[in-house]
């Protein structure tokens, strides 16, 4: 019984896209409908009552979206998956699915900004309460683990860059604390590391980023691993006690190792509206065909940068894994072998003004606030997405005055070395 | 054999080949996953005969349901185990007293009994474990797919339909991928 496993670029290329059953379109068609006929009065009532598989509504699923879904999910290596508009709607979605008011959430506090500000404000106004833990301090997750804990809460490779959790030491937790593990994979993505081989029970993705890769869609996605017994737990009623939206149906029960990612869709999603178009879906798929070559030059690229930019005059300082020195740099080599990303932060002797002039002298890089990018990008986050915060707590949020964060593109790397030379010039 | 993981042919062949199934367990209860296994391989053609003893002499989705295998009067394919792991065995003694016998036992997800798989064995019985046959039909369809999850499949064939939004399991496919995480903590709830 030896049949084949294709390997991750086959994989980035076939899983979930057939040719399409009733045309043979090759590239995966664009369904650009709201709704989907039924064939029966009873086939109607199959689908709403979950006893069958199909499209009904474009907010619950679309042929186009599910491609994406599948492929996404077969790259990480989980039982299924769900997209929807966007990275944030991806993690309100996971935690509408877990989380009771009163709850906490145990999470890193090196992540995305915009993750912390999810977190510390909208969440809030839920009564979902979050725990901040420190990724080079792994016993402070331990710490934050209260009787009301509902997850834990990290990025692999965390934004802005510099930063790579320990991620199998986290899973420990986790394990011991009966709470799913939930990682953000969009720095890092499949192709660099695979949060589920390391004990992440759940993977949220912004697709905004690597994954389409071309900085022209929005988009975020959910992985269920199919390895949380949420049965045994008993704290999710989601998943573990009968659903009254659907007659009293018990998600894992009905569903088993794809509970998590069907509570999502039929109990989050249905009733929370942020989903994707499949418009976008299909520029994502797009993107995702060339996944591991981008990513790899992305990253071949961004190694050549930092090294470069580390032996420049008016550098005080590069935060990168890959680079050998880096405080990091062991954990990059054990979870991201071939490569430690493309986003990372440096420091100009400058300080605030230096760091306005070079992003205002740059002619190749873009400065915006996106990363993964085909397109090398530059933000000064002091001047731009920080602008409000104290001094104090852009020093605290890793957003000092001096700071520069960069996405290296796949351009040729001495064009990107060129601008950067260039700007800092004068 | 091994039944911690089943080759995609192995089970597209059982399905394929079957046509009368017994689901000892089934349940009329609209909200039970018997119910949803149960409509859903009625839908694709299977005759379809429920058997629980507590619900014995109702119909369910228009099939009489019986209390025993034993009372069944047609030759039965496949019985299909939506009990708890420990009446697998006794499940299995039962329908190797059925003549003829059926070919494939096959417990549902979450059901096994390695003593009830080694009896059916010995007695040239296929046997499936910790299987969904709504799930594996759905996989190896594609169908499944349009709720994103990995059918762990990949096909470069137009697939063949069966009418709206159904999909024919006579697909060609190659594996895809095996979710080796979900595999391994089935493995490991096993053992405890
Ligand atoms: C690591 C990470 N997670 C989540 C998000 C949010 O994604 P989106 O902008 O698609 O909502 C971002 C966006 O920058 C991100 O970098």
């Amino acid at each position: 019984m030896t049949e084949r496993i294709p390997g991750f670029s086959t994989l980035a290329i076939h899983a979930g896209a057939q040719p399409d059953p009733t045309t043979g379109a090759r590239a995966t068609p664009i369904y650009q409908t709201t709704s989907f006929v039924f064939e029966s009065v009873d086939h109607a009532a199959s689908l709403f009552g979950l006893q069958t598989f199909g499209n009904i509504y474009t907010r619950i699923g679309n042929p186009t979206n599910a491609v994406l879904e599948e492929r996404i999910a077969a790259l990480e290596g989980g039982t299924a998956g769900l997209v929807v508009a966007t990275g944030h709607a991806a993690q309100v979605i996971v935690f509408h699915c877990l989380m009771q008011p009163g709850d906490e959430l145990v999470a890193s506090k090196k992540l995305y900004g915009g993750s912390i500000n999810q977190f510390n404000h909208a969440f809030k106004n839920f009564n979902w309460n979050v725990v901040w833990a420190d990724p080079e301090d792994i016993s402070s997750f331990e710490r934050a683990i209260s009787p009301k804990t509902k997850a834990i809460f990290t990025e692999s490779i965390a934004n802005p860059g510099g930063v790579i959790t320990d991620m199998e030491a986290v899973a420990q937790i986790a394990r011991r604390a009966g709470v799913p593990y939930i990682v953000d994979n969009t720095l890092a993505t499949p192709y660099l590391c695979k949060p589920i081989d390391h004990g992440a029970d759940i993977v949220v993705h912004s697709l905004t980023k690597f994954l389409g890769g071309h900085g022209n869609s929005m988009g975020g996605a959910i992985v269920d691993a199919g390895t949380f017994n949420w049965s045994r737990e008993k704290r999710y009623p989601m998943l573990s006690e009968p659903r009254p939206e659907y007659h009293g149906v018990v998600m894992h029960e009905t569903f088993g190792n794809f509970g998590f990612a069907m509570a999502c869709r039929m109990l989050a999603l249905r009733d929370i509206g942020a989903a994707l178009s499949p418009f976008n879906a299909f520029l994502i798929l797009t993107g995702i065909e060339t996944l591991p070559l981008r990513m790899q030059k992305h990253c071949d690229n961004a190694l050549a940068v930092a090294q470069w930019i580390a032996q420049h005059p008016k550098i005080a300082w590069v935060s990168y894994p890959g680079l050998p020195g880096d405080r990091y740099h062991s954990l990059a080599k054990k979870y991201c072998p071939n490569g430690a990303g493309a986003v990372f932060t440096f420091g100009l002797k400058g300080g605030y003004e230096a760091g306005v002039k070079l992003v205002s002298n740059v002619q190749l890089f873009s400065h915006l606030a996106n990363i993964g990018d085909t397109r090398s990008l530059i933000i000064h986050p002091a001047s731009t997405t920080h602008r409000q915060l104290t001094d104090a707590q852009k020093i605290q949020a890793g957003a000092g005055p001096d700071v520069v964060r960069l996405s290296i593109g796949i351009e040729d790397k001495d064009d990107i070395i060129a601008d950067l030379e260039q700007a800092l010039a004068d | 054999m091994d039944h911690n993981s089943y080759s995609d042919s192995y089970i597209r062949g059982i399905l394929n080949t079957v046509k009368t199934i017994a689901m000892v367990g089934a349940s009329e209860k609209e909200n039970r996953p018997s119910y949803f296994a149960f409509k859903y391989l009625l839908e694709r053609g299977y005759k379809m005969i429920p058997v629980n003893p507590g619900q014995a002499g109702h119909t369910m989705l228009g099939q009489r349901i019986y209390a025993r295998l034993a009372d069944i009067a047609e030759p039965v394919d496949m019985v299909d185990i939506f009990r708890a792991s420990k009446y697998a065995l006794p499940i299995v003694q039962e329908a190797l007293t059925l003549k003829p016998r059926p070919q494939v036992i096959w417990m549902q997800l979450g059901v096994r009994s390695n003593e009830a798989a080694a009896l059916a064995e010995a007695n040239g019985l296929k046997v499936v474990m910790n299987r969904c046959p709504k799930i594996e039909y759905g996989r190896l369809s594609s169908e499944i797919a349009w709720l994103g999850v990995n059918t762990r499949t990949l096909s470069s064939k137009r697939a063949p339909i069966g009418g709206v939004q159904r999909m024919s399991l006579n697909r060609t496919s190659a594996p895809g991928g095996v979710t080796a995480a979900a595999d391994r903590v089935q493995r490991e709830e096993r053992d405890r």
